[in-house]
């Protein structure tokens, strides 16, 4: 098991765009646990005889139209946008194992049951239920957590249910069973395991695209709201000032980019280390 | 090949009638009364008493059991009735079919360009797998994927529009082409991200086969194995992404139609949103989930025709 876990690692460390984002993340995970040590300025005090500076040595990225210094509300951004990653990614990839697994280890009916529902899911295009259910919900954080949660979890399922099924047939398994061991045994001991690769990989992926997601809503006005600093919401409240001060419509946009670009350098390179196969499937969703 | 459409049509049955049930459910996701919702979008005051909101509740048939509402609801979907605007009393149907066609024309023009940038490189990139043009592909799809596209709409309209004064800012301009192009290239650019590492994946695959071996034996140039024989079969997965994204560019429509300002149904569903105007959400989502549910059918039905491999695998199970 050693041996492979090096293999793992190695091919890991072999693969340089991987390598980057994760070093991107470290430095994200650092920026948004030490903000309030890093960022130069209060993130949400409002300083009107200070409004729309283009960045200069006081204020490295400007200041917006409340003359809140822009570089300390994207370090604080940092929290917001990985916290929303984590929960979201957390709370959707446990509810898809464990309807995963039921649809691919336990009977026909459920299993079709779970599956027909993800198919419903995937009916809709992404982010058009989430903007819906968060829209009905009304503006806020949590509720765009709700809704990209409501929506998030059929990857994984899916993902599960194939690794279960190709998993449930193998002699190994047949065997434990025979020697009389329970489901829980069997799950937890053989099939379990198999499935933590493509789960990791999707939920690097996921993060990507939980982050953009929420941003995108908050860019609509469903997200964060004032005076949180939230990436996506901070590029909307720059937009009536592209004219005079393009830094408003820039900056966040790159924190943006740059953190969901690292999450899927790194979930790329994981996929290629622990999963050639998986490849294809994620790209098609 | 009859069996299996009508396989695929007892699926689309299914998913179409769960569709109808998540977009019912959608209203009943918002905290509060609905009744009292109706009368505030309806009145455009918070100030409504109880008789106003128990005569909605009433006249709507609200009172009713979830079931039984959703059962009527769904009655009028089937005839062709998604009822009426909230906010301005117009027909829902009407109003989605007068936006689609600019949603529409977006589409097709986002998914010409994402082909034209995809299909070019993802081929350059498989024949020289590994290179150096290979990997600075590689790495701009992977940028194009990450991008936001509210971000990168934002950044073309600063650029050739405020700082250039090449191209109007935003609007529909009377479908004048000029209008066109930033909103299309945005959408456009994350969806050729996606279809070029498909192209190159899919072309590889086919240069591993036997057949291409043959060609090259036979003496073919490089040219005409890549162009007639690996391409024709390298495309099969491109078109099955195709359809879903006629799915993306809806999704992305929402935002690159509420930056430039484009009157289509992605601005509509925004603008309703907001307005809390529910009969309208209802009927774009329906409309817009259904709209994808049957590309999606269209799209397996011609991979099954091109590719019978699929079609009997399919069959088997």
């Amino acid at each position: 098991m050693e041996s492979r876990l090096a293999v793992i690692f190695k091919q890991f460390l072999e693969h340089k765009i991987a390598m980057v984002g994760a070093l991107i993340i470290l430095f994200l995970a650092f920026i948004a646990i030490f903000a309030p040590y890093i960022a130069p300025h209060d993130p949400i005090e409002i300083n009107l005889k200070e409004r729309l500076l283009s960045p200069n040595g006081e204020y490295p990225l400007g200041t917006d139209n409340l003359g809140r210094c822009v570089l300390s509300r994207i370090i604080y951004g940092t929290r917001v946008s990985l916290r929303i990653g984590i929960m979201v990614v957390g709370i959707t990839s446990a509810v898809g194992i464990a309807l995963g697994m039921m649809a691919g280890y336990y009977g026909r009916t459920l299993g079709e049951i779970i599956m027909r529902i993800v198919d419903i899911m995937l009916a809709f295009p992404g982010i058009i239920l989430a903007l819906a259910i968060a829209g009905a919900l009304g503006p806020g954080l949590f509720n765009v957590m709700i809704a990209l949660a409501i929506i998030g979890w059929t990857g994984y399922a899916r993902v599960v249910r194939g690794v279960v099924l190709s998993i449930k047939e193998r002699e190994f398994v047949e065997s434990a069973r025979s020697l009389g061991a329970s489901d829980f045994y069997i799950i937890s001991r053989h099939i379990l395991p198999s499935c933590v690769a493509p789960v990791i990989v999707l939920a690097t992926l996921g993060m990507a695209n939980v982050i953009l997601a929420a941003a995108a809503l908050s860019f609509l006005g469903l997200g964060a709201q004032p005076p949180t600093p939230e990436w996506g919401s901070m590029l909307n409240g720059g937009r009536a000032f592209m004219r005079t001060a393009p830094h408003l419509t820039t900056f966040p946009g790159l924190a943006i980019m740059v953190t969901v670009l690292a999450f899927n350098f790194l979930g790329d390179g994981l996929r290629d280390a622990l999963d050639p196969r998986l490849k294809e499937k994620v790209i098609e969703r | 090949m009859l069996k299996f459409i009508a396989k695929r049509l007892l699926l689309m049955f299914i998913v179409a009638l769960g569709v109808t049930i998540m977009t019912f459910s959608i209203m009943h996701f918002a905290p509060g009364d609905p009744a009292e919702m109706i009368a505030i979008a309806r009145y455009g005051t918070e100030d409504v008493s109880q008789e106003e909101i128990d005569w909605i509740r009433a006249q709507e048939g609200l009172d009713a059991p979830v079931h039984i509402q959703y059962l009527r609801w769904l009655n009028h979907v089937l005839h062709g009735d998604l009822g009426r605007s909230l906010i301005t009393g117009e027909s829902v149907l009407t109003e989605f079919l007068l936006r689609f066609p600019a949603t529409l024309k977006l589409a097709i023009a986002s998914m010409i360009v994402s082909l034209l940038i995809a299909i070019p490189i993802g081929i350059i990139s498989a024949t020289k797998q590994y290179s150096v043009t290979d990997n600075v592909s590689m790495i701009g799809a992977l940028i194009g994927v990450s991008m936001p596209n509210f971000w990168l709409g934002l950044l073309l309209m600063l650029l050739f529009s405020l700082y250039l004064g090449l191209l109007p800012v935003c609007g529909y301009g009377d479908g004048d082409i000029k209008h066109m192009i930033l909103p299309a290239i945005t959408l456009g650019t994350g969806m050729a991200a996606i279809i070029t590492r498909l192209t190159r994946s899919s072309m590889l695959e086919v240069l591993k086969q036997d057949y291409i071996t043959t060609a090259r034996a036979k003496g073919l140039r490089e040219k005409v194995i890549i162009c007639k024989h690996a391409l024709k079969n390298a495309l099969i997965p491109v078109v099955t992404v195709i359809g879903l994204q006629f799915g993306w560019a809806l999704e992305g429509a929402v935002i690159v139609e509420t930056i430039f300002a484009w009157p289509g149904v992605g601005k509509l569903l925004v603008d309703s949103i907001f307005a809390r105007d529910f009969a309208m959400i209802q009927g774009c989502v329906l409309f817009i989930a259904v709209i994808f549910v049957l590309v999606n059918l269209m799209v397996d039905i011609s991979y099954a025709y091109l590719d019978p491999r699929i079609r009997y695998e399919k069959e088997g199970r």
